[in-house]
């Protein structure tokens, strides 16, 4: 019997569905289970009081990021509450019997960086974890989704959770993507265009000619900020690139059964001919180094365009949200973005803290120096990826630029450690989040861009063309 | 231990004007710092409500005329961002018992189901219509009806929205997914033993 052709979501969907609920959903097996220190310890909380237990400590893998400090790595922190919820996490990993990656590991690092680097996360199958930025993942082929405490609860006591279908968009990047445009661009770019909420219901599946060439780390740069398009998932189809990436990593299969496992891998790739409940295709070669200048990661713009004038826009939600916008971010409308003063400027997150991240930026950065009065550090997504750069001697080139190089953690992504954004400084940052005080400071201002155009404004002080900064030609 | 059926809610209400208001909004980070839900309350929108203050201006949460309120207002795309599970905590420990908005972030709405908040949806027009009559008598109560599918307020009633599966679970009191997950317990192995990466390695 020939069955139609179908898309990954719904084999990958298929292959995990248990049976449905009685409100209509799905009770969904998850197949891997990452968990970290702020949304675990309730929900261990929660087991212990039904008497239940972990029902796949096997399949259940924990680290610390979040609140870990990035100057110094060593326990008791000087943070009491930092101190208890990694004492917590520990103490919940060894009495169920879960793998921990420790700061002494030499293997912690983000969640969604340690994953993949541990050949943990895989195609065709599901994962979930307590922290929205777990659409990461899906760019091995994987329906990776974010979860909250109470499912945390659920995934560890029954390796499952409750949830319905979603539909499945696509999103073809065609063409070739410019000098010094990169995967942080073609996101952004995506938001901007299909907004934060455009997403909503749907699973993003990204490809076309663009994605067939980006590696895996730029690959897991876009499927990472899928959520913040509103898309709780967003995954990119196993390919040759997949499979070498996984080849030899800790959890990847070995021997024959790699072989086995490659195959299996491959059949989970939509098909051609597939049903697409929505597709969208945009140009690569149109893309250009974005950089947001508001309070949401839609509100970006290219680097060459001015600041969106309220008085410009006849919708009055639009005309509210750039007033409100503009309002915090302190920035004047119809100006330039370019030029805009920065005060510090971050290199890190589970976005764009990764070796090729870190290794482009080097590339440039060599013989330039940060700007006096701009605070600048770089911290690497894993323990791994900072001992790559330390042989690489990628470290020394952030160092003698005049970057503070740091250890591994999320840091000022969203400062739950000490780095912090100080009253209404204006950051220059490679994370995903550009919320009213998402780090740290609660007038603190954050500007999202790649890691190069990160690079480029610490060098000049201020909001930055890569391109012509660096002397990267525009084609 | 049955969970509450919860077929209709009535409360006095309160607006937190704006779309995409994010969770880090809703619960700031540093809320997050501890090994327990205890004392979210206190955080709900403590960098706004702050902010607001520091302007001389009142923040709705803090505006007597508002206290008690049991029903939250909101626009679209309400409670964007982190997945913590914080944010609706912090929104039932303040108070309120269920949300009125245009519309919810996917993982937002999800959680507050879990912990047995309902967030409905409703046409703007018709939040705007609630919001006016509050501001004009801010003791007035209101009811969210899940059963009926409406809100009423003084004389007037208008539609609300919900995903099905929210709607049921909340109705008839199974909105903590727990107890039945448990119960698939042999169905849940039968799918697992056909899936090879999910077998305990050999040591
Ligand atoms: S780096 Fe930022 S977005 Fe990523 S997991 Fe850490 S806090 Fe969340």
């Amino acid at each position: 019997m020939r069955t139609s052709p179908r898309n990954l979501f719904d084999k990958v969907w298929d292959a995990h569905a248990v049976r449905q609920l009685a409100n209509g959903q799905t009770q969904l097996l998850i197949g891997t289970h990452l968990i970290h220190e702020v949304t675990s310890p309730q929900a261990f909380s929660m087991l212990r009081d039904l008497g239940l237990s972990v029902a796949m400590p096997h399949r259940t893998f924990a680290t610390v990021d979040h609140i870990v400090p990035t100057d110094r790595q060593t326990e008791p922190f000087s943070d009491p509450l930092a101190d208890a919820m990694i004492k917590a996490l520990r103490k919940n990993c060894a009495e169920h019997g879960i793998t921990y990656f420790d700061l002494a590991s030499g293997r912690q690092g983000i969640v969604h960086m340690v994953g993949p680097e541990q050949g943990i996360t895989q195609p065709g199958t599901t994962i979930a974890c307590g922290d929205s930025h777990t659409s990461t993942h899906g760019a091995f082929g994987a329906i990776a989704l974010g979860i909250g405490t109470s499912q945390v609860r659920d995934v560890l006591a029954t390796q499952t959770m409750a949830l319905g279908r979603l539909k499945v968009r696509r999103i073809n990047v065609e063409g070739r993507l410019g000098p010094g445009v990169y995967a942080k661009d073609v996101i952004l770019h995506i938001i901007r265009t299909l907004g934060v909420n455009g997403g909503t219901g749907f699973a993003y599946e990204y490809g076309g000619a663009v994605f067939d060439r980006f590696s895996m780390e730029e690959r897991m740069t876009v499927c990472n900020m899928s959520i913040e398009g509103g898309a709780r998932v967003g995954y990119v189809n196993p390919d040759e690139t997949t499979f070498a990436y996984l080849k030899g990593r800790p959890y990847s299969p070995a021997g024959a059964a790699w072989d086995e496992a490659v195959a299996r891998w491959r059949g989970f790739a939509s098909e051609a001919g597939c049903h697409y409940d929505d597709v969208v295709t945009i140009q690569g070669a149109e893309i250009p180094p974005t950089v947001t200048w508001g309070i949401n990661p839609g509100q970006g713009i290219s680097i060459t365009e001015a600041i969106p004038d309220p008085t410009r826009t006849a919708a009055p939600d639009e005309k509210a949200a750039i007033e409100e916008a503009l309002a915090y971010m302190k920035l004047t409308a119809g100006a330039p973005i370019k030029g805009t003063k920065i005060d510090v400027a971050f290199l890190g997150s589970c976005t764009n803290a990764r070796l090729s991240d870190f290794k482009e930026v080097a590339k440039y950065l060599k013989g330039r120096h940060v700007s006096p009065g701009v605070k600048a550090i770089a911290v690497p997504g894993s323990q791994i990826v900072g001992k790559l750069c330390a042989e690489l001697g990628i470290d020394r080139v952030f160092r003698e630029a005049g970057f503070d190089w740091r250890e591994a953690g999320c840091s000022m992504c969203l400062a739950m450690n000490p780095d912090k954004l100080v009253g209404d400084q204006l950051c220059a940052s490679s994370s995903n989040r550009n919320f009213k005080g998402r780090q740290g400071s609660p007038t603190g201002r954050t500007l999202l861009m790649s890691p190069l155009m990160v690079a480029a404004a610490a060098v000049t002080g201020s909001v930055a063309d890569a391109r012509e900064v660096f002397g990267i030609a525009k084609n | 231990m049955p969970l509450a059926k919860l077929t209709s809610i009535t409360g006095r209400g309160v607006t937190v004007p704006g779309n995409d208001i994010d969770t880090d909004r809703i619960i700031p980070a540093r809320f997050l710092k501890s090994i327990t839900f205890d004392g979210l309350g206190e955080g709900l929108f403590f960098d706004a409500r702050k902010a607001t203050a520091a302007a001389g201006q009142v923040h709705p949460l803090d505006d007597a005329r508002f206290r008690g309120a049991r029903i939250l207002l909101s626009g679209a795309n309400f409670g964007c961002g982190s997945s913590r599970e914080h944010a609706p905590q912090a929104i039932q420990k303040f108070g309120f018992k269920a949300v009125v908005a245009e519309s919810y972030a996917e993982i937002f709405f999800g959680n507050a189901t879990t912990i047995g908040l309902p967030c409905v949806s409703a046409a703007r027009a018709d939040i705007a219509r609630i919001e006016a009559a509050i501001a004009a008598h801010p003791e007035m109560e209101i009811t969210v009806d899940l059963a009926a599918q409406v809100i009423r307020f003084a004389v007037q009633t208008v539609k609300l929205t919900m995903r099905d599966s929210a709607r049921d679970a909340l109705v008839h009191g199974r909105w903590d997914s727990i107890g039945e997950l448990l119960e698939g317990r042999e169905a849940v192995i039968a799918t697992a033993s056909q899936l090879p990466y999910l077998a305990v390695p050999q040591k």
